[in-house]
């Protein structure tokens, strides 16, 4: 197997794409509705301004050393030498965008996608922490999260890493493959609102003293159900752009991106509404709206190189889960997360790149999925899914516990949870001093003040 | 509890990248990778109980 530098793209390629990523801005936008509506009406306001709080940082800071460190394939980049093979940790590349050339190259493509991508990912713990997280320290966090935690996984998965290079250095297929970003955005964004949620602790009244978690419903499923459309819009571009740049595919093939994309979603969210009809005899409009976005989560990985009916699959594998999922995490393990940012994109980004590795196919004729390895690469079923596991393996054992340490000590320092009277009073009144509904009698704490 | 449990995860994960390092490509890797993804859920399982013993910590 021969290393390679990263191909240029064609015209007609670098302008689908260059549309492509624009729709990415859309997926975020859809998150922070969502995580707004499925939280209490007394901090809408204060999750939203959060949301453009965590995507300013997240652009800023991945602006001035993200980048940096994530690198692109082929770039300079730190290695040490394990039993005579490279493994490549982290990038050497300038800070501040220095050395790119802004004129449509590849790797100006994807530093452009990736702003748009790590503020995604800075979205995603949002929907655990709300109600409960305050603005500053989760500035910092966010800060933490783009500047160290998203691009130090994103080098090894999309910069030439060790994880990408698993198939030219141990034979595992293309090496750990994560096209539109299941495990890179979607894993990393949920593991870290995992530990969120469990350093903030739940809100307010959710757990009774027997432990019983009580029910909170979120104060606009209109909202919700809405900012799906929104999210399917963002991740069709999210999973095209990806495909394009980090698949190598020709742009023909984007059509079979979009289908794949959106079979997956409506097929869990098909299950979704299933399984809790048969549960609880309604579809349960959130559980819905959840398995919806876990099911675009969970297509990023395999979106490219799958047919549309293993698409359909992993989205209903990925629904029942979800669905599965958000009740475990409430109900066992105590993690309060209003908007399901645990489940669907902690558990649907894991199932994503685990169903690459069940479902995925690279005819040996396809262009090379790795930057950096020569077409006649084979990609066994076996070595692939071995890769797949693997990079799950990382996320979990050390992505989790980095991102919990960093949050932790954080909270050491600058406790990140609001006061018990900012929960009480909203965190619209305690931290912007405006409701988001001031003509409105907006939620039963109101009502039993006067 | 919390913190065996996030040793068990760097442990696991220890395991899976020197079973890629050090094994060779057939059986006894497999297994390995597999053994360190066991651990890391067992890891995962210690810190999930150690949050779900105290539902109130945080607060």
């Amino acid at each position: 197997m021969t290393l390679l530098a990263a191909p240029a793209l064609s015209e007609t390629a670098m302008s689908i794409c260059i549309l492509c990523i624009l729709l990415v801005p859309l997926a975020g936008a859809g998150l922070s509705l969502i995580h707004s509506g499925l939280g209490r009406s007394h901090s809408a306001a204060h999750s939203m301004v959060a949301a453009l709080c965590a995507i300013s940082i997240a652009a800023l800071v991945y602006f001035v050393c993200g980048f940096a460190w994530q690198g692109y394939p082929g770039h300079p980049a730190h290695s040490f030498l394990v039993a005579g093979k490279p493994w490549s940790w982290i990038a050497a590349e300038p800070f501040f965008f220095r050395g790119l050339e802004w004129n449509g190259s590849p790797s100006s493509l994807v530093a452009c996608l990736q702003v748009f991508s790590v503020a995604l990912a800075a979205v995603i713990p949002l929907g655990s922490g709300a109600g409960r997280w305050r603005l500053g320290p989760l500035c910092l966090s966010t800060a933490l999260l783009a500047g160290w935690t998203y691009p130090l996984f994103a080098h090894w998965v999309w910069g030439g890493g060790w994880l990408a290079q698993l198939g030219v250095n141990y034979g595992l297929g293309r090496g750990f493959v994560d096209i539109g970003g299941s495990g890179t955005i979607q894993a990393v964004g949920g593991l870290t609102a995992l530990a969120v949620a469990w350093i903030l602790g739940p809100r307010r009244g959710k757990y009774g003293h027997d432990g019983v978690p009580m029910a909170i419903p979120g104060h606009s499923a209109v909202l919700v159900l809405f900012a799906c459309s929104l999210a399917w819009l963002g991740w069709l571009g999210l999973n095209s752009a990806g495909a394009i740049l980090f698949a190598k595919i020709e742009p023909g093939r984007i059509v079979l991106v979009a289908v794949n994309t959106t079979l997956a979603a409506a097929a869990a969210l098909l299950m979704a509404a299933w399984i809790t009809r048969s549960r609880f005899g309604k579809p349960d409009a959130s559980i819905c709206a959840n398995g919806w976005v876990g099911g675009l989560v969970a297509s990023s990985a395999n979106c490219a190189v799958v047919t549309p009916l293993a698409a359909a699959a992993t989205g209903a594998i990925a629904g029942a889960l979800i669905t599965f999922a958000v009740d475990w995490f409430e109900n066992r393990l105590a993690a309060d997360d209003p908007g399901g940012a645990i489940s669907v994109h902690a558990v649907g980004g894991i199932w994503g790149l685990l169903s690459l590795g069940l479902f995925g196919r690279f005819p040996a004729s396809d262009a090379n999925l790795l930057p950096g390895v020569a077409p006649e690469t084979d990609a066994t079923w076996a070595g692939q899914s071995l890769a797949q596991v693997v990079g799950v393996a990382t996320l979990i054992g050390f992505v989790f516990p980095l991102t919990y340490g960093l949050n932790w000590l954080l909270n050491r320092f600058y406790p990140q949870r609001a006061a018990p009277e900012g929960e009480h009073h909203g965190m619209d009144l305690h931290e912007l001093g405006a409701s988001a509904y001031p003509d409105f009698v907006t939620n039963i704490d109101d009502i039993t003040q006067r | 509890m919390k913190l065996a449990g996030f040793f068990l995860l760097l442990a696991g994960w220890a395991i899976v990248l020197a079973a890629l390092a050090l094994l060779p490509p057939a059986l006894p890797r497999v297994v390995f990778v597999a053994a360190g993804a066991a651990v890391e859920v067992l890891g995962f399982a210690l810190v999930a109980r150690s949050h779900a013993a105290h539902p109130q910590e945080g607060w």
